[in-house]
C-alpha cells in the first residue's frame, strides 16, 4: 500500500482518522436516535403539530375564499380605492355564491368571520341569503341593493376586498388592540374594546411580583433546606412538597375558603376586633387573591431549584470568607448569594413563565381585575368560538415567553441555568 | 524547648463532643509557640479537622479553654481572630478570579484599593502564581488552586495559619514541591503554621515538632527525630515510620533496662520505656535497620534466629519478611551489597541488635493503622 503523503492521521488501514472515527459514531448515534424515537414522535404528533397548527390559525383567511369563491375571484380586479362600487359581474358572482352558500348553511360562517371586522355583518348575510335565494336573474346590482343598502356601500366591499385573500393580519393586530382601517391604515381599536394590551401588561406584572415575592419567600426556606441536617431537611422537603401532591383545584378553592368575605381570614379578624362587620376585606377575586395563590402553588417551583443548587455550595465556603475576616453578612452578600446566581435565575425563569401562562388559579380567584391573558384565550376558544384570534393571543404570548428567554440567556446564559 | 519565643496558643483541658455522648476530643492540653511548624499527625476520625474547626471558631469547645496571644478566644467571632486557613478542598470562591480571592481579606479590612493591588502581586510572585490574576478558580490545576488557597490564607498577613490536609489531593511530585514551597514560605514570612497530614513522611520532613492524635488524645508531642528515635507507646511506634513488634513479658528490671521473656521463651534486653515493672506485658519496638543480619561474631546484646519468608526486590535494598519468636511480620532491610546475595526463602538466619535501639512500650493491644 503506498504510503500517503500529506499529513492527515490515518488509521492503521489508511482510512483518514477523522472518517473512521465518524463511522464509529454513526453506530452509537443510531442507537441513540431509536431509543429517543417514541418519544420524539409523540412530541412531534401531539406537540409541535398542534401549536404549528395553532400558529397558522392566527393569520388563516380561507373562508371568505371558501364560501363566496366566484366573489372572491371576480373582486380582484375592483380598484377599492375609488369610491365606485364593483360592476355587475362581482353582483352576479355574490347572488351565486350566497344562493350556493344558503344552500349549504355555509353563509352565517362568512358572517361571523366578517362581523369580526365590522359589526352588523352578521346579520346583513343572514338577511341577503333569503332574499338572494329569490333573485333569478339581471339586474343584480339593484336587487342586492334593494335586500340592504349595505351592498350599495363601498366599505361593505372593500371589506370583501381585503378579507378575500388566503392570509390575513386581522388577527393579530385584534390581539394588539389595533385594526384596519377601511383605507387599510393601521388604527387603534375605539376606546371599549381595547382590552388585551391592557391584559397582556397586566399579566407580566403580575407575573412579575410572583416571581418576586416568590424568590423572597423561597430564598431562605431554600437556604434552611440547604443547611440543616438532613434527618431534618428531608422532613421539611417533605412539607415543601405537600402542596404538589394535592389537587391543584383543592389548593386554590382552599384560599377561596379562607380569603373570601365570609371566610376564615376576614372572621378572624372581625372577631379579634381589627375590622368592623361592615369593613370586611375584599381579598379573593380580585389581584390579591390571584398573586396570592399564585405565589403559594408556585413556590415550590421556585424552592427546588434553589435548594439544589444551594446544595452543591460547599460549607467550606462560607467558613474560609469568615476565617477571612468577612462578618457573616458580608460573607453571605459576597460569597453565597454569588454562587446561587444559577438557582435564582432558573427558579426566577421557571416561575415567570409558568405564571405567566397560568389559566385554573386566575380562572378561579381573579374575578374581573385578576384574570391573565390565558383566561382571555380559554374564553375565544371555549366560548365566542373566535379561534384565529386565540391562535393570535397565544402566539403573541409564546413569542413573549421566547422573547423573555432569549434575553435572560443573553443575561445569565441558559447553561449557566441549574433546575435540579 | 525554645524558652524564648511567645505563646501563640494554648490549648487548656479542651473537650470536644459533637452528639452529647462520645468525646472527639478527650482532655487536650497544647501550648504552640511563635513560629513554630506543628503538624498534627493521626489516623481519620481522631479529631485533628476539629482541632483547627475549635481553633479558627467554627466548633465550640464542650469543655476548656483556648488561648490565642493569651487571650481567651471561647467568644471571639471567626472573622475576629485574625486566623488565616487553608481548607481541604481548597474553598476557593469559584465565582471570583485569581486575583478577587486573593484581594477578598484585604477587601473586607478595608485595605486602600492601591496597598491591595500590591499586596496581592506580591503574594502571587511568592506563590509563584504572577500572571495567573484573571483566571477563575476551575480553570487552574490542582497544584495552582492550593498555591492560590495558601496565598489567599497568608495575604492579609496574619500570624497563626491553619493548614487542613492541604496536600491531600496531589499527586507524589506537587506534593514534594509543595512541601517544599509552603517551608520556605513557613520560614521567610516567621509565621506559626498548624499543619494538619496523615502522611507522615510530609510531617517527618517538615515540621518542628509533630503531635500525633489517636482517639482524641495527643499520644506524643515531640521534634521529628524524638519522635521517631524515642516513641513513647507503641501507637506512635507503630504509627511512624517502619516498626517491628515483639511482645513478651517483663521479666526483669535493671535500671534503664530490662530483660523481656518472648512468646516463644527466648528472653531479651531492653530499654525499660514504658512498663511498669517486672510482670507486666510489654510489646517491644525495633526498628528494621537497625537489625543487623548474620553479626559475624560481634558482641550484640540480642541474638535471635529467624526464617526468612518473603523477600521483596527493590533494588537499592531488599526487604525481608522474617518470623521471629512467633511473630511473623518482622521486617529487615537488607543491603543490596555482594555479601548478602545469599539470602533465600525458607532459610534460618541469625539477628543481633543493641538493648538500646529495643525499646520496651506498652502493650495496647490495639492495631495502629499504618498511614
Ligand atoms: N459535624 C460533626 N458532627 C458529628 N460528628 C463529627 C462531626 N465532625 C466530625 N465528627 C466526628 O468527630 C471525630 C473526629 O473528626 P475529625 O474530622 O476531627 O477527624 P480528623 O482527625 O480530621 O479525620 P480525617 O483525617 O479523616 O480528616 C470523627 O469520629 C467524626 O466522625
Ligand atoms: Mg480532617
Amino acid at each position: 500500500m503506498p504510503t500517503p503523503t500529506d499529513d492527515v492521521m490515518r488509521t492503521a488501514d489508511g482510512t483518514p482518522l477523522k472518517i473512521s472515527l465518524q463511522r464509529a459514531l454513526v453506530r452509537s448515534r443510531l442507537r441513540a436516535l431509536l431509543l429517543v424515537l417514541p418519544l420524539l414522535a409523540f412530541v412531534l404528533v401531539f406537540f409541535l403539530f398542534p401549536i404549528g397548527h395553532m400558529l397558522f390559525r392566527s393569520v388563516d383567511n380561507r373562508i371568505v375564499g371558501s364560501v363566496l369563491p366566484r366573489t372572491a375571484v371576480a373582486i380582484q380586479d375592483w380598484d377599492p380605492d375609488r369610491a365606485k362600487l364593483p360592476d355587475e359581474a362581482v353582483f352576479e358572482a355574490l347572488v351565486r355564491d350566497i344562493q350556493a352558500a344558503f344552500k349549504d348553511r355555509t353563509l352565517g360562517r362568512v358572517g361571523r368571520r366578517l362581523n369580526y371586522e365590522k359589526p352588523g355583518m352578521s346579520s346583513l348575510f343572514r338577511k341577503s341569503g333569503r332574499g338572494a335565494a329569490r333573485i333569478t336573474g339581471a339586474p343584480y346590482r339593484d336587487r342586492m341593493i334593494a335586500i340592504d343598502k349595505r351592498w350599495g356601500d363601498s366599505s361593505t366591499w372593500r371589506l370583501i376586498h381585503r378579507e378575500s385573500g388566503a392570509l390575513t393580519s386581522a388577527y393579530f393586530l385584534a390581539a394588539a388592540d389595533l385594526k384596519l382601517s377601511e383605507r387599510g391604515a393601521i388604527v387603534r381599536q375605539p376606546e371599549p374594546r381595547r382590552i388585551y394590551l391592557t391584559l397582556f401588561y397586566r399579566t407580566l406584572w403580575m407575573s412579575g411580583l410572583i416571581t418576586v415575592l416568590c424568590l423572597l419567600l423561597g430564598y431562605p426556606v431554600s437556604y434552611l433546606l440547604a443547611t440543616l441536617p438532613l434527618r431534618i431537611s428531608n422532613l421539611l422537603m417533605i412539607l415543601v412538597l405537600l402542596p404538589f401532591w394535592t389537587s391543584l383545584l383543592v389548593r386554590t378553592t382552599a384560599w377561596i375558603a379562607l380569603l373570601q368575605t365570609e371566610g376564615v381570614l376576614n372572621d378572624i379578624m372581625v372577631f379579634a376586633g381589627l375590622l368592623s362587620e361592615d369593613g370586611r376585606l375584599q381579598m379573593i377575586h380580585n389581584k390579591f387573591g390571584t398573586v396570592v395563590a399564585m405565589v403559594h402553588i408556585l413556590l415550590p417551583f421556585m424552592i427546588l431549584p434553589l435548594y439544589s443548587v444551594m446544595k452543591t455550595i460547599p460549607p467550606s465556603l462560607m467558613r474560609a470568607a469568615r476565617s477571612l475576616g468577612a462578618t457573616p453578612f458580608t460573607a453571605f452578600v459576597r460569597v453565597y448569594m454569588p454562587n446561587t446566581v444559577a438557582g435564582v435565575g432558573a427558579g426566577c425563569i421557571m416561575v415567570f413563565i409558568l405564571s405567566i401562562g397560568y389559566y385554573i388559579t386566575p380562572a378561579l380567584v381573579g374575578g374581573r381585575t385578576g384574570t391573565f391573558i390565558s383566561n382571555f384565550i380559554a374564553l375565544h376558544v371555549g366560548e365566542t368560538l373566535n379561534w384565529g384570534l386565540a391562535a393570535a393571543l397565544g402566539a403573541l404570548l409564546l413569542g413573549l415567553v421566547l422573547a423573555l428567554y432569549l434575553i435572560y440567556d443573553r443575561i445569565v446564559g441558559v447553561d449557566n441555568m441549574k433546575l435540579g | 524547648m525554645v524558652e524564648t519565643k511567645p505563646r501563640i496558643v494554648r490549648f487548656d483541658r479542651v473537650q470536644k463532643s459533637y452528639d452529647g455522648e462520645t468525646l472527639v476530643i478527650k482532655d487536650l492540653n497544647l501550648d504552640i509557640e511563635a513560629g513554630e511548624f506543628l503538624t498534627m499527625l493521626g489516623p481519620s476520625g481522631s479529631g485533628k479537622t476539629t482541632c483547627l474547626m475549635m481553633l479558627a471558631g467554627f466548633e465550640p469547645a464542650t469543655y476548656g479553654e483556648i488561648y490565642l496571644n493569651d487571650q481567651p478566644i471561647n467568644h471571639v467571632a471567626p472573622h475576629r481572630r485574625s486566623i488565616g486557613m487553608v481548607f481541604q478542598n481548597y474553598a476557593l470562591f469559584p465565582h471570583m478570579t485569581v486575583a478577587e480571592n486573593l484581594a477578598f481579606p484585604l477587601q473586607v479590612r478595608k485595605v486602600p484599593k492601591p496597598d491591595i493591588r500590591v499586596k496581592v502581586e506580591r503574594i502571587l510572585d511568592m506563590v509563584r502564581l504572577s500572571g495567573f490574576e484573571s483566571r477563575q478558580p476551575a480553570q487552574l490545576s490542582g497544584g495552582q488552586q492550593q498555591r492560590v488557597a495558601v496565598a489567599r490564607a497568608l495575604v492579609f498577613e496574619p500570624a497563626l495559619v491553619l493548614m487542613d490536609e492541604p496536600l491531600g489531593a496531589l499527586d507524589k511530585n506537587l506534593r514534594e514541591e509543595m512541601q517544599y514551597e509552603i517551608k520556605r514560605i513557613h520560614d521567610n514570612l516567621g509565621i506559626t503554621v498548624i499543619y494538619v497530614t496523615h502522611d507522615q513522611s510530609e510531617a517527618l520532613t517538615m515540621s518542628s515538632r509533630i503531635a500525633v492524635f489517636n482517639d482524641g488524645v495527643i499520644q506524643q508531642l515531640a521534634t521529628p527525630s524524638v519522635l521517631y528515635e524515642e516513641p513513647e507507646n507503641a501507637f506512635v511506634a507503630q504509627f511512624i515510620g517502619e516498626n517491628n513488634r515483639l511482645r513478651g513479658k517483663v521479666a526483669s528490671v535493671d535500671g534503664d533496662y530490662c530483660e523481656v521473656v518472648l512468646r516463644d521463651g527466648a528472653t531479651v534486653r531492653a530499654l525499660k520505656v514504658n512498663v511498669s515493672g517486672k510482670g507486666a506485658s510489654t510489646c517491644l519496638s525495633l526498628r528494621p535497620e537497625r537489625v543487623a543480619i548474620e553479626p559475624n561474631g560481634q558482641a550484640e546484646e540480642n541474638v535471635l534466629n529467624g526464617r526468612v519468608e518473603e523477600l521483596i526486590y527493590l533494588g537499592d535494598h531488599i526487604r525481608a519478611r522474617l518470623t521471629v519468636a512467633g511473630e511473623d511480620e518482622f521486617i529487615v532491610k537488607v543491603p543490596n551489597a555482594p555479601r548478602h546475595a545469599s539470602l533465600s526463602e525458607g532459610t534460618w538466619i541469625q539477628l543481633a541488635w543493641a538493648a538500646e535501639d529495643c525499646r520496651a512500650l506498652d502493650a495496647s493491644g490495639k492495631e495502629a493503622a499504618p498511614a
